[in-house]
């Protein structure tokens, strides 16, 4: 099967993908608490701006504002049945900006987290998450979308939800989970987990990686984590531009376009194929991404201390992939080995 | 799982069992605990001291290890859930006798903000570590939030975000409440993940808490802060 996303890959080695959805539309003057995806019906022309935002930066491949636009999460705005509608406009903007770029750029359609915790530990089924991905995914489809993008994933339950959804649609997809504590993700999945349950899955991604997380520095630990365990997919990078900070009333990320360029050297260093940024990646960082992957020669894959010494600290010093199990160990109680993680 | 060497619970001695139920609620075994908690109330023992000695300090050591980056979000809900079904045992129980209160929580995630993953952990670590709470769920303007100080009088005010389009809604609420002249009354404690200590003192919080864990240990020290200047008050 052919699609953009692999076809652009074989005549390239690095593809730049976008920045920042959130932070982009709160500088337009998104309201906090106000769902994002409404305005792709109701402020087209900003969604546009968005979207050429990271065209004219010179991004390869970009996100359509799409991220909460499932059912669940809908719901909270009494949207939930428009969940069809919201996603295919989401896209169809997209397709028009990218189309008229007068180059190749890919129109991915971003699938957020239902937000609900899963089955057995929580309500959500898998039938039913299957149901609300696959709902948002035909949307996104009818909207022109080029593959889907499942991101800031969790729990390896949701990951598998959306791989099925996407199969349902027919889509191709990629998919990304946010490695947020002590470099695992929310429900403790570690880089090797990810790598392995991808190679498992009966409808793999055609890349998998890291998103949003901490910071620029733990999303590349992250990123060396996936490439240790040997995988033959590529790798998306997409790490926050530092960290947030409150300034006059909205939220500002720290990093510099400097520092965001470093990253991106340092992404593909690591073996990155699909780099971008996540929030607080605007324009400005983007170029400077780009400018530096087309400017600088490839070397071999950093050392912590250089990523660190480069880009700051990492937020724990571990990150749960330790071989020599030398990391934190749970207490083992009579129970112990009968609950093992799934990754 | 019929083992050889499965433990009966009854057969432990005080301290074996309390060791026991500590392991079980580390595992998150629900049915266990419900057993050893009605062992102890058969034994003679006060509910606060089944509270205290056995579930708190379990959760306790729950926590540590989540905050220590060893144990994550799904062994917590097991863990939290086993606790619960003993506090649902103790509750009623505690109130007829009077036991001491840790203090009160109100809790909720802010408008425009479905997350509750990180709010609910909260709220069951609290109530392990003996506190109430009353959770306002999610989507919350500030109106449900001053409405609820105003009804339930508590000694702490939690707020949650997951979002960085969401978070700023906290300043929201915390300058409402200085407009009402009320900001004082409460300790004001946030949290989510996209937050940190420098937002928290930006929008005017007490404290930001990285994970429930921590949440415990701050609403614990500033509870005890504010009943100690009552009392020099």
């Amino acid at each position: 099967m052919t699609d953009a996303l692999s076809d652009l890959l074989a005549t390239r080695d690095w593809v730049l993908a976008d920045g920042a959805t959130g932070t982009t539309l709160f500088n337009m003057g998104l309201s906090s608490g106000d769902a994002p995806e409404l305005w792709n019906a109701d402020a087209p022309e900003k969604i546009r701006a968005l979207y050429s935002g990271a065209v004219e930066a010179g991004s390869d491949l970009f996100l359509s504002n799409t991220f909460g636009a499932n059912a669940s999460r809908l719901k909270l705005h009494g949207a939930q049945s428009r969940v069809q509608e919201l996603n295919r406009l989401g896209a169809a903007l997209g397709r028009d900006v990218a189309d008229a770029s007068g180059r190749k750029v890919i129109v991915a359609g971003s699938v957020g987290p239902t937000g609900e915790i899963m089955a057995p530990m929580g309500s959500l089924t898998h039938e039913i998450a299957v149901e609300m991905f696959h709902e948002q995914a035909e949307g996104l489809k009818a909207g022109g979308a080029d593959l889907l993008w499942v991101e800031t994933i969790s729990a390896p339950e949701e990951y598998r939800a959306a791989a099925e959804a996407a199969a349902r649609a027919q889509m191709p997809w990629c998919g990304t989970m946010s490695f947020d504590t002590a470099g695992r993700t929310m429900m403790g999945v570690t880089s090797s987990d990810l790598a392995q349950m991808v190679g498992r899955l009966a409808n793999p991604p055609l890349a998998f990686g890291a998103n949003c997380g901490v910071g620029a520095s733990d999303l590349l630990r992250t990123v060396l984590g996936f490439a240790a365990t040997g995988t033959r997919l590529p790798i998306i990078a997409k790490g926050n531009a530092g960290i947030p900070k409150y300034v006059d009333g909205h939220i500002h990320y720290d990093g510099t376009p400097d520092l965001m360029a470093e990253y991106a050297v340092l992404a593909r260093d690591s073996g990155a194929r699909i780099i971008g940024g996540c929030c607080g990646t605007q324009p400005a960082h983007l170029r400077a991404m780009r400018a530096a992957l087309e400017t600088r020669a490839p070397g071999p894959p950093p050392t912590l201390a250089l990523i660190e010494g480069t880009l700051g600290g990492f937020s724990s010093a571990r990150d749960g992939t330790e071989a020599d199990g030398s990391g934190p160990q749970p207490r083992r109680g009579r129970n112990a080995g009968r609950r093992r993680r799934d990754g | 799982m019929a083992d050889e060497d499965d433990i009966i619970l009854a057969e432990l001695s005080d301290d074996a069992l309390v060791e026991q139920m500590m392991d079980d609620l580390y595992d998150g075994m629900k049915d266990e605990i419900e057993e050893g908690v009605h062992i102890l109330l058969d034994r003679g023992w006060v509910p606060y001291d089944i509270l205290t000695k056995a579930l708190v300090a379990g959760m306790t050591i729950v926590g540590h290890d989540f905050r220590d980056g060893i144990l994550f979000v799904p062994e917590v809900l097991l863990s939290a859930n086993a606790m619960k079904a003993g506090m649902a045992i103790l509750k009623p129980l505690l109130a007829e006798t009077g036991a001491p209160r840790m203090g009160k929580m109100v809790i909720g995630t802010v408008k425009g903000d479905i997350h509750d993953i990180g709010k609910n952990l909260v709220a069951m670590m609290m109530e392990g570590a003996g506190f109430e709470v009353v959770d306002m769920g999610i989507n919350n303007p500030v109106e449900a939030y001053l409405e609820a100080l105003e009804r339930e009088q508590p000694d702490i005010l939690g707020m949650s975000a997951l979002l960085t389009t969401t978070m700023p809604y906290m300043k929201v609420v915390i300058d409402a409440m200085i407009a009402q002249g009320i900001r004082d009354d409460y300790v004001v404690l946030v949290g989510g993940a996209p937050l940190n200590e420098e937002f928290g003192r930006a929008i005017g919080a007490d404290a930001y808490c990285r994970d429930a864990a921590v949440a415990v240990e701050t609403a614990k020290v500033h509870v005890a802060r504010k009943h100690n200047q009552m009392r020099a008050g």
